[in-house]
């Protein structure tokens, strides 16, 4: 009886211990991707290296930068895999990175690796700027297609606009940064002091805007190239606006943890990440890919797609990205009155 | 040790008086042990991380001083303010109106109306904000009725709140309600007051305590919930978001617990002002009141009808369109019927598995909580003698009740994320989330037990001291069984607020165990409305599929366990 009872406590409390025996290596992996792309990778690199298992934790670019920055002295990631280059600079400015070029990444394109030696990260692909227009709900309020960033301010558009928050998504930022490169800092601001007249909701995370769009709830999302792409393909009654004057765009990128305790496998991932296999699974869902002659053509992404992305100044935006974040704060989070 | 421990507990044969004395004096600090760990430490943590820098250095009231100069928070607590003020002023005519046509008509199928008053209960507060944007959205059913306004924003917000509030404060009106004195209304009549004056010198002061208590039950829910606003607030920021954004979205914890304590505020007001009412209160009801029976009334029936009609469809209306949303293949543009937004795999949240931690978690803390609660109640109702620690735990049991679930979700944060504390290793378990539940609805769950237990002459102890019957025999052949109805109510009570509850969890929830109410903001977030509709009607239908289930328990049991209440 006492032996029952003593096997069942053990029981009890080894049923409370998280059942963590495993032989494999477990990589915890901090990522931005969208969560349909999470999937996809994932089986791709456990396939490739069978003894590694990756535990995502994935959140929008802003909340996993702020996550990494806290968990500074005490990291929790061992890689990060789809981030912002802006961020991971940030990152790299607190020296949490570790240097490591990965088998294989001197066949990327030099502009999207880090000039280190070794280089604290390196790119996957790039995400740029992209309005979605619905045709229908358009139609139904008389609304022009907009052409440029500039036509966004006209008043035809007052309360027809949502864009993603710059500082929970990395969509946000990159409009916002661009805005400033584009236009110089002054005109910049005052660019989205206009933009704000019109904007009716500054939402969570860059998909949500273009969701919105295909689903009619705001006829004009501003969002990125492949939610556009995708929903388009499914059918969504909208059309992918690339506005003239240039898109605002990031890198996706891929960095080791200094301080990772699980440094070989991490390397494995890195070099992955890199791979010919892994680029051909970015460009499912990127029109530009870090490894050149990988990408193919998607229909709903005009051809010369590369050459319509703005100028972008990585260091400057990495540097000034809690600055910008925190004067946007003060210009359109304190307002007076909630606008209808 | 526990063998050691074992030795030192009186074997069977040989129990005396002094053995179970100290098996009760080792419960009782067991108990108390539990809670400090489970409320008590964790709140101290949040007081202590207010005045810290993000390193975890010592700065005074910086952080406090920080706050109250943004301009972005202060705007936040005067919207918190606004809003609730708001929906208090508003819910309370309609739970009264409601509460009244239940109990004082002679309506056929009450019981049924009940069972729809208090159906919010069942959802998540999401619910109500994603049919609210199914209704009344820009591609809304209903988006007409606004004439071109837009339901984003404070209307959005109260509209949803309303719905999430409305069962609790018809709970403690209804309770209010029923304890009317017939002889008092006799009286009026013979003095010759009208039905109206009977309603405003004998109902209405009757209620005023209920409505006092239900309006700062409702004022302190609504200062505190974030999963309506999160969804139809647009540009209308409230605190308790803004907590979740500096603590999630930027990760400044020192920031979060100083909007913490803020929210702490009308929780711990509401309280005080609770309890002197309750030294008041109790002159109110005589032991020689008769029960009120309404007299039979055409006319006062159908105007019941009517009130229940029109409350009762519109919280129908805000539970069904999400339910029925969750089933439409691309709203508005397809509106075939689909099961794709139930599979959740290529979502955020954590789909299927996290439905399945949340019914796990659900079960858990029903199960340890009401075994807990009871042991608990009991100890504090009927064993003699450890005034201090008996009164030690009866505080502990009623802090819960001044504890928002938002800001003991933090001080779960801070306390047992901290890096020297032992219990890091917890950290981000199933098994803390159900202690964090556990805690979060205590007092609730004491309450019920404790009252059930009230109910019981203390003489079944002396009967059974002078037997030498040990007290956890009397607990396990008299109390229990004799209590079952109440530990049925505890069992569901727990189940589904674990079930629905957001708060608490979503600041100690990590990516393996995702839970089903919070996956819905994160669908939300990421713009899958209907994948989240479809998550908020699984939990609807668990909470209310459990509930079915015990409540036939509960008549199977009852019929057994019950039958010494029926006379002969």
């Amino acid at each position: 009886m006492k032996k029952q009872m003593a096997a069942c406590i053990g029981l009890v409390c080894t049923g409370l211990m998280a059942p963590l025996a495993q032989a494999t290596t477990t990589l915890t992996v901090y990522s931005a991707l969208e969560a349909d792309q999470v999937k996809d990778y994932k089986e791709a690199f456990e396939k490739a290296n069978p003894d590694i298992e990756l535990r995502f934790v994935r959140e929008s670019t802003g909340v996993i930068t702020a996550k990494l920055l806290s968990e500074k002295n005490n990291p929790q990631a061992d890689v990060v895999w789809g981030l912002a280059a802006t961020s991971l600079m940030i990152l790299d400015q607190q020296g949490m990175l570790q240097g490591y070029a990965p088998k294989g990444v001197e066949k990327l394109n030099r502009e999207f690796v880090d000039k280190a030696h070794p280089p604290k990260w390196t790119g996957m692909d790039v995400w740029a700027a992209t309005i979605c227009f619905n045709t229908v709900e358009a139609a139904k309020k008389g609304l022009p297609k907009p052409e440029s960033w500039a036509d966004l301010t006209k008043p035809v558009y007052k309360g027809q606009i949502v864009m993603p928050h710059p500082a929970s998504s990395g969509t946000g930022y990159l409009d916002v940064s661009a805005w400033l490169q584009m236009m110089g800092e002054k005109k910049g601001w005052d660019y989205m002091d206009k933009l704000h007249v019109n904007m009716a909701q500054y939402v969570h995370s860059g998909s949500k805007p273009c969701k919105m769009a295909a689903a009619g709830e705001y006829p004009i999302g501003i969002s990125f190239e492949y939610r556009g792409a995708e929903l388009k393909e499914k059918g969504a009654p909208i059309d992918l606006v690339y506005p003239k004057e240039g898109l605002g765009w990031d890198l996706e990128a891929t960095a080791i943890l200094k301080g990772s305790k699980n440094l070989a496998a991490a390397k494995k991932l890195a070099d992955f990440s890199v791979s010919l296999p892994a680029m051909q699974l970015y460009e499912k869902n990127y029109a530009v890919v870090a490894m050149p002659g990988v990408a193919r053509q998607n229909p709903y992404i005009p051809t010369d797609y590369a050459k319509r992305l703005s100028k972008n100044n990585f260091a400057w935006a990495a540097k000034n990205r809690e600055a910008i974040l925190q004067e946007w704060s003060r210009r359109y989070e304190s307002k007076a009155a909630p606008k209808n | 040790m526990l063998s050691a421990v074992l030795r030192w507990l009186p074997r069977g044969g040989q129990t005396g008086i002094a053995g179970e004395a100290r098996i009760a004096i080792l419960l009782l600090w067991a108990l108390v042990a539990v809670l400090l760990l489970g409320l008590g430490l964790p709140l101290l943590f949040i007081f202590a991380k207010a005045v810290q820098d993000g390193d975890g250095g010592f700065v005074g009231l910086v952080n406090f001083a920080q706050v109250l100069q943004s301009p972005g928070l202060l705007r936040a607590s005067s919207n918190s303010l606004q809003l609730g003020l708001t929906v208090t002023a508003l819910v309370l005519p309609l739970a009264f109106a409601f509460a009244w046509a239940l109990l004082r008509s002679r309506l056929w199928g009450r019981g049924l109306w009940r069972q729809i008053g208090l159906s919010p209960l069942l959802a998540p507060s999401l619910m109500p904000a994603i049919s609210l944007v199914y209704l009344f959205g820009n591609q809304g059913l209903l988006k007409d009725w606004l004439h071109g306004g837009n339901i984003y924003g404070f209307w959005g917000v109260v509209l949803g709140e309303l719905f999430y509030t409305f069962p609790h404060a018809l709970l403690i009106i209804m309770t209010a309600l029923s304890a009317a004195d017939a002889r008092l209304y006799e009286a009026g009549r013979v003095l010759g007051a009208g039905p109206l004056r009977q309603f405003l010198t004998i109902t209405l002061p009757g209620v005023r305590y209920g409505l006092v208590s239900a309006g700062l039950v409702v004022f302190t829910l609504v200062l505190t919930d974030f999963g309506v606003p999160k969804v139809v607030g647009g540009d209308f920021n409230v605190l308790a978001v803004e907590a979740f954004k500096q603590v999630i979205g930027q990760q400044n914890f020192p920031r979060g617990a100083v909007v913490g304590l803020l929210l702490l505020l009308p929780a711990i007001l509401s309280c005080l002002v609770e309890r002197r009412m309750a030294r008041r209160q109790q002159a109110a009801l005589t032991a020689r009141a008769q029960p009120f029976a309404p007299a039979p009334s055409w006319l006062r029936d159908a105007g019941a009808l009517l009130l229940l009609l029109a409350i009762g469809l519109l919280l129908l209306a805000l539970l069904g369109v999400g339910v029925a949303a969750s089933f439409i293949k691309y709203w508005p543009y397809n509106l075939d019927f689909t099961l794709a937004h139930y599979q959740f795999d290529t979502v955020d949240g954590g789909g299927w598995s996290a439905y399945g931690n949340s019914l796990q978690l659900a079960t858990a803390t029903a199960l340890l909580g009401s075994l807990l609660v009871f042991v608990g109640a009991y100890v504090c109702e009927k064993l003699p003698g450890m005034a201090l620690g008996r009164s030690l735990l009866r505080f502990l049991a009623m802090l819960p009740m001044a504890v928002p679930g938002l800001v003991l979700g933090l001080g779960y944060v801070f306390f047992f994320n901290h890096p020297a504390n032992p219990l890091h290793g917890w950290y981000g378990s199933l098994d803390l989330m159900v202690l964090c539940c556990i805690a979060h609805f205590y007092t609730t769950a004491h309450l019920t037990a404790a009252t059930a237990l009230k109910q019981l002459d203390g003489e079944f102890e002396a009967v059974a001291a002078s037997l030498k019957v040990p007290f956890w025999v009397t607990w396990w052949r008299v109390s229990l069984p004799v209590c079952l109805p109440a530990l049925v109510d505890v069992a569901r009570f727990l189940f589904v607020s674990a079930m629905t509850t957001l708060s608490a969890l979503i600041f100690i929830m990590t990516p393996e165990h995702s839970l089903a109410a919070v996956s819905i903001i994160t669908m939300d977030d990421a713009g899958d409305t209907a994948a989240a509709a479809a998550m908020a009607t699984l939990v609807v239908l668990s909470s209310a599929g459990l509930s079915l289930l015990l409540s036939l328990l509960e008549r199977l049991l009852g019929r057994r366990n019950q039958r010494w209440r029926k006379p002969g």
